[in-house]
């Protein structure tokens, strides 16, 4: 390490990783809100990069169109999130249940086509930026510049991760979706009710993924239609963790983000030959090589195969 | 009175009912019946016809759905035959359409050498990529297929001497489409006739969807295609009767991938020029779910559906966005209103998807099929 040190110099190292952790947190959400629903409903959602791109115009819509205060636009916004998310469960997913897993996938495909041309539909195909109170400043710590945008964000996302947790371990609710996701016959027969704890998965995604999506055009970022691209990047976060495991998610996310920052700093130095933008793709290697040791990635339960 | 009584076809053939077969070689068939050949004629009567009734740019359209046809039934081999999802499609298309490109048109080679070349490089990439089927399974291998697009998409960018002039860009307007005598690429001379380029193209392109039907057809009735069939309903089961998964899944790539490519020749040869962000990356991620819509649309594990779900998506595409600001489609105001012919696009083949998932799952071919099976029966249809 003291090589990487005196040629990259600690600060951009210190920075670096400060970020990493940032867009990591980023990650972190986008696929926390993915497994929650896979969790309880065995649905993989990618109509979830809808409630990202959603959420960042919703919040567009509240905090610059109509003058509401960022962070009262915020948490209104999640509540909008939630609803939707709510929605298309009632609506569609739920005569889904019990389909073969890839004509889910399409569904959720389809529904990631409505979403996000209606949205450039009602909003239109330009970038925007969003009137977050924390713009490009920096903190300067010494020599160490700091975003403070990447401080909310790694502050709000704690606060969410960490309010989703105290929900998951000691609400009723958050028992019964623990209950349905470990066995949903058993969880039937002591009186939970499945209905509501899907709906419950689904909002609380739809609310995580308006809340990422807020987060992404925050600071540096802006309000666009390829906002929802980055829930694609997160896949390769929530594959690492494990499909079923919220921890991994987190983790997922935070190590994807990290090793995205690193690459970005190290590789052009190092290793040159894997060519230009590299960090793009080093989640997607990252994925490749967890899974070939762990198929179930890092967190995620080994499927028992009846034979 | 006997109880049952033969007409008289059947008691000629010697069997109660007119498609009962009674021996192996009976059951595998190629041609089936005086409809079906009937059938086979009228297709051929309007291959050869429809270019000399309709305009250039339909048969530009046309030649476009015959090269997602070929990726769509090479597809339908791996998703719906052996039940590998794959959402990277559009990756082996990539790896044809730079073959293209970089020997047809760059280099100049025949229209057959690059072609093959194409086929062989599609076949090699998707046994490398088969093996990760083996260790992955349901969800997890669609997600790690994504990543091939993201994959092909970095390659593109960094490969500045197959991505001429433009970065990422490449022209394959000058690859040579000849074979033999017969040059499709400056259009057909046949000495009384001289035809343009879009109507060789099609006659090209589609005698190409004609022959990977028959391919694919041939692998399905045939022990290769009972063995995907057999992975795909339980691997362990299969690997009990004697079949290996892991070799099954391996080819099943392999011939999908190599489909892939051959579509992917078409494709560039169609277009003119093509573009790395078409092909890899967010949209490339976005051309292979169109690819499996079609399959979806058209229906999982057959032929004609492949075909069929080709041209209804992408027909229906080009059509949209050709003619939707001239005319309110489905009483939409594209344009002039609030929505362009992309987004309308995007909404009805979303909308599209989920219906037919909702109501009708197994595509446009189990339509057919429905009526079919209704003359079957008669008179005791139900």
């Amino acid at each position: 390490m003291s090589t990487t040190v005196t040629v990259v110099g600690t600060e951009a190292l210190v920075e670096t990783l400060f970020s990493g952790v940032a867009v990591g947190a980023k990650y972190a959400l986008v696929a926390l809100g993915f497994v929650i629903v896979f969790k309880a409903t065995r649905v993989l959602n990618f109509a979830h990069a809808s409630f990202v791109l959603l959420g960042g115009f919703i919040t567009w819509q509240l905090a610059a169109e109509w003058g509401v205060n960022f962070y009262l636009a915020l948490p209104l916004a999640m509540v909008g999130g939630a609803l939707i998310g709510a929605v298309l469960q009632t609506a569609l997913l739920q005569r889904l249940l019990g389909e073969k897993p890839f004509s889910i996938i399409m569904i959720t495909i389809g529904v990631l086509y409505v979403f996000d041309n209606l949205t450039s539909a009602i909003w239109g195909p330009e970038d925007r930026d969003l009137p977050d109170p924390w713009g490009s400043r920096t903190i300067d710590l010494g020599s160490v510049n700091l975003a403070v945008a990447d401080l909310w964000t790694i502050g709000v996302t704690s606060a969410a991760v960490g309010a989703f947790f105290l929900f998951f371990r000691y609400s009723s609710l958050g028992l019964g979706m623990r209950a349905t996701a470990d066995d949903q016959e058993a969880a039937l027969a002591t009186g939970i009710d499945a209905r509501r704890v899907h709906l419950a998965a689904w909002a609380t995604a739809g609310a995580l993924g308006t809340l990422a999506g807020a987060m992404l055009s925050s600071g540096a970022g802006s309000v666009g239609p390829s906002l929802g691209a980055v829930a694609f990047v997160a896949f390769p976060a929530m594959i690492v963790g494990g499909l079923e495991s919220p921890v991994g998610a987190v983790v997922g996310g935070l190590l994807i983000g990290l090793i995205q920052q690193l690459t970005a700093l190290l590789q052009p130095e190092y290793a040159a030959w894997l060519g230009s933008g590299f960090d793009r793709v080093a989640p997607f290697a990252v994925m490749v090589i967890i899974l070939l040791v762990r198929p179930y990635g890092l967190f995620g339960e080994p499927e028992v195969r009846r034979i | 009175m006997s109880t049952m009584t033969l007409s008289h076809a059947s008691r000629r053939r010697g069997r109660p009912y007119r498609n009962m077969t009674l021996s192996h070689a009976a059951d595998l068939r190629t041609v089936r019946g005086p409809w079906r050949i009937t059938f086979a004629f009228a297709l051929a009567a309007v291959f050869v016809a429809l270019p000399l009734r309709i305009s250039d740019a339909t048969l530009g359209t046309l030649v476009l759905c015959g090269a997602f046809a070929i990726g769509a039934i090479g597809l339908n081999l791996l998703i719906g035959l052996t039940g590998q999802v794959s959402l990277g499609h559009a990756a082996f298309v990539a790896i044809g359409a730079y073959c293209t490109s970089y020997l047809g048109d760059g280099r100049g080679w025949p229209f057959l050498a690059y072609f093959v070349t194409a086929i062989v490089l599609g076949l090699v990439a998707g046994a490398v990529i088969g093996p990760f089927a083996l260790r992955l399974r349901g969800n997890y291998l669609a997600i790690v297929t994504i990543g091939l697009v993201f994959v092909a998409e970095h390659v593109l960018r960094n490969w500045e001497s197959l991505t001429r002039p433009v970065r990422g860009t490449a022209p394959t307007r000058d690859a040579a489409v000849a074979i033999g005598p017969l040059d499709f690429g400056a259009g057909l001379d046949l000495g009384s006739a001289v035809y343009t380029r879009e109507q060789s193209m099609f006659w090209l392109t589609w005698a190409l969807v004609a022959l990977a039907a028959v391919v694919a057809h041939n692998l399905t009735r045939s022990r290769v295609g009972r063995a995907m069939q057999a992975v795909r309903d339980r691997d362990l089961a299969a690997e009990v009767i004697g079949v290996e998964p892991g070799r099954t899944k391996i080819g099943a790539f392999a011939v999908a991938s190599a489909m892939g490519a051959a579509a992917g020749v078409i494709y560039a040869l169609g277009l003119g020029a093509i573009d790395y962000q078409e092909l890899s990356g967010i949209h490339g991620l976005f051309m292979s779910i169109t690819f499996v819509a079609i399959i979806i649309l058209g229906g999982l594990g057959t032929v004609q559906g492949s075909i069929l779900g080709a041209l209804l998506v992408i027909y229906g595409q080009r059509f949209i966005a050709n003619e939707g600001a001239a005319m309110p489609i489905l009483g939409i105001p594209v344009e002039r209103d609030w929505m362009s012919t992309g987004e309308l696009n995007g909404v009805l083949f979303g909308g599209l998807i989920i219906v037919f998932l909702l109501l009708e799952p197994r595509g446009l071919a189990a339509l057919w099929a429905r009526v079919r099976t209704w003359f079957q029966g008669w008179p005791f249809s139900y």
